[in-house]
């Protein structure tokens, strides 16, 4: 629902706004690299605004801090009603290497809705242009949650040799050496 | 004399070619020693949790359901793909790929989830002998890390049943 809206509200002209949030500056030279001629991400329609009010998605960097979190707010309150927000680099995602200093509050997701995450650190540029390619419906998602349950190997726990069997219990008699 | 010098720029222009990457249309793998997405084997994890004691963004949780199963759990959402889980691996069970196209919607796709059958001692359950003084600060024997709210928790025993680990700071908004 997500991607036909985006197609139909968003076609062909992205307008970004970057917002960095007290990133090191790694993820916005990425960014500022997949606008260069060689990534070139005017051909998705991709524009880097300076004002949110023109903006229609939101780049953020770096984690949700202290010092910037009531900026980034409204930054994001600032932008025109159908508006996304891409979290990019591992300090947007999920809160950084430095999650728990006290001047993080984590993720950016905790001060503003994240629809799209790109994690990295930082991501490559090719990277930010499969998330863009991803909101606009142009490449389909390639991870899913990976969940493998290892096989319960048969071993015994106790020597059996030693178990006897005491009306309808079975017990083990070198229990008291435990 | 001007139509001269536009169909020279045209030329140029020609003969310069295409310097754009056709990226999302055709692939452009990553260079040989990029650090991507690591992966877990579960079929090589032994379950010794040193992954999950040097990761520097804790994003390795270990919950011990009983003697014999553990859990390790990936996040993947602050990982720096900084590669320490896959060099402390005394198994190799952790390999850094490639892979860089892990943009998503949701976040929690990230994850990896891995359940180990832990063969323990016979008799003590689980034995294992520090070789030093310096080497027994760094084990943690039972791990019992939150894994609903995804939290790495230091000692089983700084952790009580319905209070946060670690405070989250009120966010004032006007």
């Amino acid at each position: 629902m997500l991607r036909q809206l985006c197609r139909k509200m968003f076609g062909r002209s992205l307008w970004v706004y970057h917002a960095n949030s007290g990133g090191c500056n790694g993820c916005d030279i990425e960014v500022l690299n997949a606008l260069t001629p060689y990534y070139d991400a005017e051909r998705f329609g991709i524009k880097l605004v300076g004002s949110p009010r023109h903006a229609d998605v939101m780049l953020c960097q770096g984690p949700a801090m202290r010092s910037t979190a009531r900026a980034l707010r409204r930054a994001y309150e600032a932008m025109p009603a159908p508006k996304l927000v891409f979290a990019i680099g591992s300090c947007a995602c999920g809160g950084g290497v430095w999650h728990d200093s006290y001047a993080v509050l984590g993720p950016v997701e905790k001060i503003v809705p994240v629809d799209f995450y790109i994690p990295g650190c930082p991501p490559r540029p090719e990277a930010i242009l499969y998330g863009v390619a991803l909101a606009l419906g142009l490449v389909d998602k390639k991870i899913v949650p990976a969940e493998v349950r290892a096989e319960v190997l048969p071993v015994p726990k106790y020597h059996p040799e030693d178990l006897r069997r005491e009306e309808e219990v079975t017990v083990y008699t070198k229990a008291e050496k435990f | 004399m001007s139509l001269l010098s536009k169909v020279k720029e045209a030329w140029v222009g020609l003969r310069a070619g295409r310097v754009t990457l056709a990226y999302p249309a055709a692939p452009a793998p990553a260079p040989e020693r990029f650090r991507g997405r690591p992966i877990f084997d579960a079929a090589k994890c032994i379950g010794c949790a040193g992954c999950a004691n040097n990761c520097p963004a804790r994003e390795i949780l270990v919950y011990d359901v009983c003697q014999e199963i553990r859990i390790l759990k990936y996040l993947g959402r602050r990982c720096t793909y900084c590669g320490r889980c896959a060099d402390v691996c005394p198994e190799n069970a952790i390999t850094m790929s490639r892979e860089f196209e892990t943009a998503t919607p949701r976040i929690g796709d990230l994850q990896q989830r891995i359940e180990l059958f832990m063969s323990t001692c016979q008799r003590c359950g689980r034995c294992f002998d520090p070789p030093s003084k310096l080497d027994e600060l760094k084990l943690r024997g039972y791990r019992f890390d939150d894994l609903e709210n995804e939290r790495w928790i230091f000692r089983s025993s700084a952790y009580l049943e319905g209070q946060p680990v670690v405070d989250d700071v009120p966010l004032e908004m006007d």
